[in-house]
């Protein structure tokens, strides 16, 4: 028996969860170092997960495997392979920050009162501790190699981040506290609504899956490597109906989540609605799951369905290319604008998955990763800019790199990221993902090629308007600078976007031999090179070095 | 010795009393019953407890009484439950399993699974029954949430007095050992008859409990009149249906009646010659008593009483009520339709897929509505009534064991959850309407965490007990080849989702009223009842397998 690294990277932030809800009232600051440590542990673990993977090793690594309720057949099951432990270490990565960048979210202005009035109500305790348990879920999702287990913490950890949207968020809201208070509750319940349906819809094709499975094999299971062995070998047939059905309740699930127009409408009003470090939770952790398990068992389990379904799902991720990136034009308020701009990202990462070539999923899963961490960086500039003025207003700013420079400056960065520079990361990512539905796809990759030139007028729009002109209101004369902890939070996030974009190759190696298994779960092979685009690219063995090594 | 005792008691002198009596003959001496009291202990234990209340409260000095009673009924209710246990461990639910008491009563797994469930039930409600610390003490003594003296008139002289005089009602107790014992019957009856008595037995207690609210005690004599005459009905209802049965077949015992309906036994009795095997009578008569038993779970159409009773009763009689009675209600209906009507599968399928799909709709659709916590929690109750019901027709035994791991499941949360109820108070007691528990997270964040547990419990989220019961009945009711109810019941799922979600988003997300509630700190009889209903939700939520196992190993019926 090894030791069971994937349960204890999980269980850290679990346990550190329960110890930060369980500090005295009065000991706020020392929550929030107590939490930090813990994500900066389970940062180290995710750390050794990956470097413990052997990208040439079995596809499903540092497996665990116990009896859990053995009537549903349901065992606790983990393992990653390169995908879930690129995600996984996405995450650890990107906790601390959102920890570090909320240290001030959580304190309650009024807090003296009070503090006398209840001692037992610890909002900041419980913000951090929030925090925490998501992380716990998240990495449990990543690593679930059990349809049951991953539906388990899918729908869980839907709890705490509907506590973390609707009673957390920014101090000074524009319409006034009332009213604020009343759009986050709107907005926590439309996220939890949203996901609770889609998860209930993919509960009744689970318990379908078990269903199809204990008719085939005599005994029900939820288990991957096991359902995927039986696929293979012919065992575990399903009706080319029952199949798609299935499909669509665990796709429609994942598509709420990731979120695919036009399923989308939840994600501006909690994005919109919560602090900065909770929309980073939102859309760089959480919704990655819905992307990842498009992958991992859409694919896996349905390949059938999954091409009967392509043609659709590839439209409806072309339109949230073009209709998150144009509505992202249009927003006047910061934080939405960064949300309908994740909603075209999403886009990109599902045209990926779907596109079933090897550069379009391998560009997908980087995508997740450089997605996550760009995003973070402009949100939390976001956030800091916000909490400085106290609105999320576009109008409202003008001028800001006059006074506060290096705050303007990792903003810039944030948001050249975003729209995919090459040099950045995301760059590397979205070129692949564009090579790889071109080449089966062309139509489609030219279409959202659109969306790149969308998002070079949304960034560029945002910064000309919130930095650059004239200083025209008071309040921004008074600004001050990044501190030294914002600095902190943002730097590394910056100096990673770099080195990744130019250097992505020890992520491409993880993250390659596991798509390829997706791939051949969906029996499908890359499109023989028929015009010169698509030879360039597909006559590459490593793509994804070759992407980045035009700038190096 | 046999024969002089016979002599003695039923042959006696001949021709002395030749007049009134008879002499037996040969064949026909009257045997006295054989009754495995070993089998039926639980039922006898608890009613036995439930005589010896009476006679407390009728000898016991008034001072005494409050103790003794609760000592007999927790002690009565543990020795049922060990009694249970014992059983259980005997092989009684599985190998041994077998009719007792002249094919009146199953001792078989589902009935020792059912009456281990509502004894423990009956402890954390007797828990609740105690309280005395809620309500503000009455002149020196403390009280219970339960009228003073129940027989004065609202309002009126008597009750002025017996609130001066501090009384407190212990009679709560022994009905409420009465209702337990019934219902430790009901889900065991392996006649109609015997069903028909436990039905009586338990439900003139809880009519008489629902009447008992020492606050606002007219709404609670209303809800006990309504639940009265519309208990009456259906009693009728199960009674007329059973006269049908008899009709048919000449027997009211449920594998008599089975028998006749496959065809394996020809009745010979000539009285019925007109009416037996006659199908019309069987189907009216089957559908009467499902009737009646429906109505006791709940389902629509047969739910009206429902959200009026629970609100009026008083709560902890309403929390013990919404568990054991659906407990017990399903485990006879279970029984009826597993072990009487398995010939007119095909017949009741169609209908209960019917009532299944609109109490799980109309119960979730209602919910939203209301106002009123209590109400909230009655129309959950009915939309899980439909959950519960797409496992009944599953008819397997993947069915039955997910029914009965459903109804454990489901009964703790409700305890749980009416005995937060209880704590939420204001100067005119409970405070039930639901805009007087806005902000009660901020005033107390752990009992609004504990209620929220509750809440998403109902609501099935994972990792807690609502969660895998959920499963259990959806997976089996997937295997019997109701699809389509599964997807209903998910979307009903989804519908209830949001009216718990609302309680939630009040308690934690608006701004605590000025005037709002306080919440009182209970005595530990309720923090225990209420830790229980957590403990429970949690581990069978987290590690349901062993309870799975034992609902698995008690899903099959004798007959």
């Amino acid at each position: 028996m090894s030791f069971p690294l994937l349960t204890v990277t999980a269980a850290l932030p679990a346990v550190g969860a329960v110890a930060t809800a369980a500090v005295p009232a009065a000991r706020r600051t020392a929550a929030k170092w107590l939490a930090l440590l813990v994500s900066l542990a389970t940062l180290v673990l995710a750390a050794v997960v990956l470097i413990r993977f052997d990208p040439d090793g079995a596809r499903y690594q540092l497996t665990e495997s116990h009896a859990w309720i053995s009537d549903f057949g349901v065992r606790y099951e983990l393992g990653v392979d390169g995908i879930g432990a690129a995600l996984m270490a996405l995450t650890a990565l990107l906790i601390p920050f959102v920890i570090g960048a909320g240290w001030h979210d959580a304190d309650d202005a009024d807090d003296r009162a009070d503090e006398q009035a209840n001692r037992r109500w610890r909002p900041t305790q419980g913000f951090f501790a929030l925090i925490l348990a998501v992380e716990a879920m998240v990495l449990v999702s990543f690593a679930a190699t059990d349809v049951f287990l991953f539906y388990i913490f899918f729908e869980a950890m839907l709890i705490p981040m509907y506590f973390l949207i609707g009673g957390f968020g920014d101090r000074a809201h524009a319409a006034g506290e009332e009213e604020g208070a009343k759009q986050r509750s709107y907005a926590a319940v439309k996220f939890l609504l949203y996901n609770l349906a889609g998860g209930l819809v993919m509960l009744a094709a689970v318990i379908g899956l078990f269903v199809v499975s204990a008719d085939s094999l005599g005994q029900g299971t939820f288990s991957l490597p096991e359902l995927l062995k039986a696929r293979a070998s012919g065992d575990l047939t399903m009706a080319t109906s029952t199949e798609r059905w299935l499909f669509l309740g665990f796709f429609v699930a994942f598509a709420i989540k990731a979120p695919l127009w036009p399923l989308h409408t939840w994600l501006p009003n909690a994005m919109g609605e919560s602090t900065a470090p909770v929309a980073v939770l939102i859309t760089a952790v959480v919704d990655k799951v819905g992307t990842f398990a498009m992958l991992r068992f859409c694919l896996g389990l349905f390949p059938e369905a999954s091409s009967w379904a392509t043609p659709v799902v590839l439209g409806l991720a072309l339109v949230s290319v073009l209709y998150g990136a144009l509505l992202a034009v249009g927003q006047r308020d910061i934080k939405r604008l960064v949300a309908y701009a994740s909603i075209s990202h999403f886009g990109f990462i599902i045209l990926g998955v779907f596109a079933m070539t090897s550069q379009g999923q391998g560009g997908a899963t980087l995508y997740m990763v450089f997605h996550g961490i760009s995003t973070a960086a402009l949100m939390l500039v976001a956030g800091f800019l916000i909490s400085r003025r106290g609105s999320r207003l576009i109008a409202d700013y003008g001028g800001v790199q006059k006074v506060a420079p290096v705050l303007a400056g990792t903003f810039l960065i944030g948001g050249l990221a975003t729209l995919s520079l090459p040099g950045l990361a995301p760059f590397v990512s979205e070129f692949l993902v564009l090579v790889g539905t071109f080449e089966r796809y062309p139509v489609a990759g030219i279409i959202a090629t659109v969306g790149i030139i969308l998002a070079a007028l949304y960034v560029l729009v945002l910064y000309q308007r919130t930095m650059t002109g004239p200083i025209r209101r008071p309040e921004i004369e008074k600004m001050p600078d990044l501190k030294v902890r914002e600095v902190a939070v943002v730097a590394p996030l910056v100096a990673l976007l770099l080195f990744l974009g130019v250097f992505p190759k020890p992520l491409t190696e993880i993250v390659n031999p596991a798509v390829e298994h997706t791939l051949s779960d969906v029996q499908k092979k890359d499109p023989k090179p028929q015009h010169p685009v698509a030879e360039h690219a597909g006559s590459d063995d490593k793509p994804a070095g070759h992407g980045g090594g035009d700038h190096e | 010795m046999t024969g002089m005792i016979d002599v003695a008691s039923a042959g006696g002198a001949p021709g002395v009393h030749s007049l009134w009596t008879v002499a037996a003959g040969a064949g026909d001496k009257l045997q006295a019953p054989s009754i495995e009291y070993g089998k039926l202990s639980p039922t006898l234990i608890v009613l036995g407890a439930a005589a010896l209340g009476v006679l407390i409260d009728a000898f016991a000095p008034r001072r005494a009484r409050y103790g003794a009673q609760l000592f007999v009924a927790l002690v009565g209710l543990a020795a049922a439950f060990a009694a249970v246990i014992g059983l259980a461990a005997s092989g009684a639910g599985t190998t041994e399993a077998q009719i007792a008491g002249m094919g009146a009563l199953a001792v078989d797994g589902p009935a020792l699974f059912l009456q281990g469930t509502l004894l423990l039930v009956g402890i954390v409600g007797v828990f609740t029954f105690a309280e005395r610390k809620l309500e503000p003490s009455a002149h020196g003594s403390r009280v219970d949430s339960f009228a003073a003296q129940p027989a004065s008139v609202p309002g009126g002289e008597g009750e002025t007095q017996a609130v001066k005089a501090g009384w407190t009602t212990t009679e709560v107790f022994p009905l409420l050992m009465f209702a337990v014992g019934g219902m430790l019957l009901f889900p065991a009856a392996n006649d109609l008859l015997t069903l028909f008595i436990a039905l009586e037995v338990f439900s003139l207690p809880l009519y008489l409990l629902c009447a008992l609210a020492r606050r606002r005690r007219l709404l609670s004599q209303e809800a006990a009149v309504k639940y009265f005459l519309l208990g009456a009905f259906s009693s009728a209802f199960l009674l007329f249906g059973t006269a049908l049965l008899y009709g048919y077949a000449g027997t009211v015992s449920y594998s008599g009646i089975a028998r006749v309906v496959s065809g394996t036994d020809a009745i010979s009795d000539p009285v019925l010659a007109q009416t037996a095997g006659n199908d019309a009578l069987l189907l009216i008569g089957g559908a009467l008593v499902v009737m009646g038993l429906l109505f006791k779970v709940g389902a629509v159409p047969f739910h009206m009483w429902t959200p009026d009773v629970y609100q009026g009763a008083p709560t902890p009689v309403t929390g013990f009520m919404a568990a054991a009675t659906k407990v017990a209600a399903f485990g006879a209906l279970l029984r009826l339709l597993y072990v009487v009507l398995p010939g007119l599968r095909w017949d009741w399928r169609p209908v209960m897929w019917g009532v299944a799909i609109l109490t799980m709709l109309a119960g979730a659709i209602v919910a939203i509505t209301q106002t009123d916590i209590k109400r909230l929690l009655a129309y959950s109750s009915i939309a899980h009534a439909g959950f519960l019901l797409a496992g009944v027709i599953a008819t397997s035994k993947d069915g039955i064991s997910s029914v009965l791991f459903y109804l454990g499941a489901y009964s703790f949360v409700t305890l749980g959850a009416f005995a937060v109820v209880t704590l939420v108070r204001d100067a005119g007691g409970e405070a039930t309407h639901l805009s007087k528990w806005a902000g009660l997270g901020r005033r107390s964040p752990l009992l609004a965490a504990v209620f929220a547990v509750f809440l998403l419990a109902f609501a099935g989220i994972p990792l807690t007990s609502g969660f895998a019961g959920k499963f259990a009945v959806f997976k089996a009711a997937a295997e019997g080849g109701a699809g389509v109810l599964v997807v209903i019941g998910v979307l009903a799922s989804a519908i209830a989702a949001f009216f718990y979600l609302r309680v939630i988003v009040l308690m934690f997300f608006s701004e605590p009223q000025a005037d709002g509630p306080s919440v009182a700190v209970p005595s530990v009889m309720t923090t225990s009842a209420i830790a229980i209903g957590v403990v429970v939700t949690v581990v069978l939520g987290v590690a349901p397998q062993y309870f799975l196992d034992l609902a698995g190993q008690a899903g099959v019926f004798v007959r």
